[in-house]
């Protein structure tokens, strides 16, 4: 099983590249390109992660040169357990993009961009080296910013431009921070890195690595002093994009990484543990309030977005094993019902031509699929039982407060109820009562896009079986290579 | 003197049909020398692009298109980034360290690093001119 | 000591362009400059005493020379950052289509 871990690069950029070569010339040969991609990468993932539950990290070396010349390819429990969610919502997510792009044109770029971004994304899950990991990050961020301003309108050109300057800011300081870590330790490779800051003293670099890190990183998760560009960005994006950017690309990007280098490379202090508390709460709050203001669905998505990923944050912060466990299950909540809510935003634009609360209602006897879909996801991102979210909002909750930190803890009961405010006004304005402006045409929404929904939310309804003692060791090995620490 | 055609003046047009030709081979050269001397695979394709744009800039953005029009562009650029892929797919999994090592200064030797050199040459030049004939596309549009 | 101290001027020359101005074509230069500050940076860690290229010849025995991993790592960086910019320009291409104007304080449409 070992050598099939480049296959998680080569098959999306093979796709890409061949949808370049044939340009749109064949009829639909784009999106049935793209969804085979997809699909084999899901069940890929699916056969990894269940030859690790056998026999450990997964290694390769690329090229046959060995550890401290040449490059590795590492799958650990984290790796394999995110792997499974990017490749999972993004396959959802290319199901409903096969006839949701009926409405833009030159439909064979769009797809070329996305199986690019898949493929950052999949670099940066498997690599085992510090520079490979940039790499495939700017790969997968540049073709989010062309994916960004990939419609016609004006806004959508100036959400790209934004998000390009803080998004290359954010990079900027990633590299330096490699360069000064390379300079330091001189080896890139992760492992190495590790051993050779254990062995020497703390010094006034490593304090600034970890500044360099965390501003480049935590712009890339949009944690709260760096969230400007999230909500204009993803209200912006085409719909399977917005799904696949808000609901992995900001956790691969953002939280796999900043974990990666400061759990397991830079060490963690109870001082870095304590700033992540606080930017958690920050973001926390910061979302919830912004959240409850807007009228339009994705932008009203986005900022709740922020909330959540606060909740992420919190949870590594109070570093014992149980918040680990809490917040990773989160991840896997968060990525399937916010990517199942923004596709639920994307087909009530596409049915009404409208995204705006105040001109809504009473679409749930039209489009039933679309309703009760979003009705199950917006209860479970509320936190109610017996639902994944409510699990794992519980479980950090009690860990903050197994840790000693009752006011936090006090704090996220309290924008969860926030939370459920605002999801609650989402389901009223748009799903239930009576239609507000009476003449709106509905157009229906194709077979794709429900199925896509349909499976997100049997996912989503599901995903609290996790915790059952047969699957537990999934989430087991993930909070395991985080619990090891430094070693 | 007028200048009635598109492009520069007659110097620089005379000036670059001796120029473009010495330019393109120089590309080429420092494309299949990447494994002896510094240059490789970007360097090369960068010269080779640099070739096209000096006839661009000379002679007029129609100049180009005739012998290159943009569809042919973007599927050269996309058939050295196939090749590269299906290079890095047959090669990767073998152990290469003997073949690199053993044959030193040698134009045909290091195993697979040339044809690579050759596919990421024709990636980036035809790459980098694809992106110049679409940035220029609104000027011509105004005049 | 001088040249590292020069390279972070030349960081803060491109951080205040990107920060300050209000044109966008000048902030895709500031950027362009903060990322060839970053390239020289990374070149300059790989300094050795008295070391020579790293380039192997036919017929010359070199006892030391320079890191040549910070060289890799830079080919590498040049690209991705000839990416950025070209994505950058692109873009400002069709706001300038779009907006009519490359002034960054009249160019938002989107707030709250």
């Amino acid at each position: 099983m070992n050598e099939f871990l480049p296959f998680f690069v080569i098959i999306p950029l093979g796709a890409g590249f061949l949808t370049v070569l044939l340009a749109g010339r064949i009829r639909h040969a784009s999106a049935v390109l793209a969804n085979l991609a997809a699909g084999s990468l899901l069940v890929l993932s699916l056969l990894c992660v269940n030859s690790l539950s056998r026999s450990g990290t997964l290694a390769f070396n690329l090229g046959g040169w060995a550890s401290p010349l040449g490059i590795k390819v590492v799958l650990d429990g984290l790796s394999g357990f995110i792997l499974v969610v990017v490749n999972l919502v993004s396959f959802l997510a290319m199901i409903y993009a096969a006839s949701y792009m009926r409405i833009y044109t030159a439909r064979w770029k769009f797809y070329a961009l996305f199986m690019l971004m898949l493929a950052g994304m999949n670099g940066v899950l498997l690599s085992g080296d510090l520079f490979n990991m940039y790499v495939f990050l700017e790969l997968a961020s540049i073709s989010g910013y062309a994916l960004v301003a990939f419609g016609v309108e004006p806004e959508d050109v100036e959400a790209s431009f934004k998000y390009l300057i803080m998004g290359a800011l954010a990079s900027i300081f990633i590299l330096l921070g490699i360069a000064l870590t390379y300079s330091y330790a001189s080896t890139l490779n992760m492992s190495d890195i590790a051993h050779a800051l254990a062995l020497s003293p703390n010094s006034m670099i490593i304090t600034l690595i970890s500044i360099l890190f965390l501003t480049g990183f935590g712009l890339k998760a949009a944690i709260v002093p760096f969230h400007a560009w999230l909500a204009d960005a993803h209200s912006s994006a085409p719909t399977p994009v917005s799904a696949v950017l808000s609901g992995v690309f900001i956790k691969t990007l953002g939280i796999y990484a900043l974990s990666r280098v400061f759990f397991n490379i830079l060490g963690v202090t109870p001082k870095i543990l304590f700033i992540f508390m606080i930017l958690g709460i920050f973001s926390m709050i910061l979302g919830a309030f912004l959240a409850i203001i807007q009228k339009d669905i994705k932008r009203m998505l986005a900022y709740s977005s922020i909330s959540q990923v606060g909740y992420i944050i919190f949870a590594l912060g109070v570093g014992t094993p149980l918040a680990i466990l809490g917040g990773l299950f989160y991840l896997l909540n968060h990525a399937v019902f916010k990517s199942l809510l923004f596709l639920n935003a994307g087909t009530i634009e596409y049915s009404t031509g409208t995204r705006d609360l105040n001109k809504l209602g009473g679409l749930n006897s039209q489009m039933p699929v679309s309703g009760y879909t979003s009705l199950l996801g917006s209860m479970s991102i509320s936190g109610i039982p017996p639902l994944g979210g409510f699990w794992s909002k519980l479980i950090i909750i009690i860990a903050a407060i197994q840790a000693g930190f009752f006011g936090f803890a006090f704090v996220a009961a309290l924008v969860s109820i926030v939370t459920l405010g605002y999801y609650f006004r989402f389901q009223t304005f748009a799903f239930f009562g009576q239609p507000v402006t009476p003449g709106l045409k509905i157009k229906k929404a194709a077979w794709s896009m429900n199925l896509a929904m349909i499976i997100l939310a049997l996912i989503a309804a599901s995903s609290a079986l996790v915790l059952l003692p047969g699957f537990r060791n999934f989430l087991d090995s993930a909070v395991g290579v985080l619990a090891k620490g430094n070693i | 003197m007028k200048n009635n055609s598109p492009g520069m003046t007659l110097i620089v047009k005379n000036v670059t049909r001796l120029t473009v030709g010495l330019i393109l081979i120089y590309g080429i050269y420092i494309v299949l020398r990447g494994h002896i001397s510094p240059g490789g695979g970007f360097a090369g394709g960068v010269i080779i692009a640099l070739s096209f744009i000096h006839l661009m800039l000379a002679f007029g953005k129609k100049a180009v298109l005739a012998k290159l029009n943009q569809g042919r562009v973007l599927f050269l650029s996309a058939l050295g980034a196939t090749a590269f892929l299906f290079l890095v797919t047959l090669e990767f999994f073998k152990d290469n360290n003997r073949i690199i090592l053993d044959n030193h200064f040698k134009l045909f030797g290091a195993g697979f690093i040339p044809l690579c050199d050759l596919a990421i040459a024709l990636l980036m030049g035809m790459g980098l001119l694809a992106i110049f004939l679409v940035l220029t596309l609104l000027t011509s549009d105004k005049e | 000591m001088v040249l590292y101290f020069l390279c972070f001027v030349l960081f803060c020359v491109g951080l205040y362009c990107i920060l300050r101005k209000r044109n966008i074509i000048k902030m895709i230069i500031g950027l362009g400059i903060v990322e060839y500050s970053i390239n020289l940076f990374i070149i300059l860690t790989g300094y050795r005493r008295f070391g020579r290229a790293p380039i192997l010849a036919h017929d010359q025995q070199i006892p030391n020379m320079v890191d040549p991993l910070p060289q890799a790592m830079v080919l590498t960086t040049i690209v991705i950052g000839l990416a950025l910019i070209v994505v950058a320009v692109s873009l400002a291409v069709r706001i300038y289509e779009k907006y009519g104007t490359f002034d960054i304080t009249k160019i938002r449409r989107l707030r709250g």
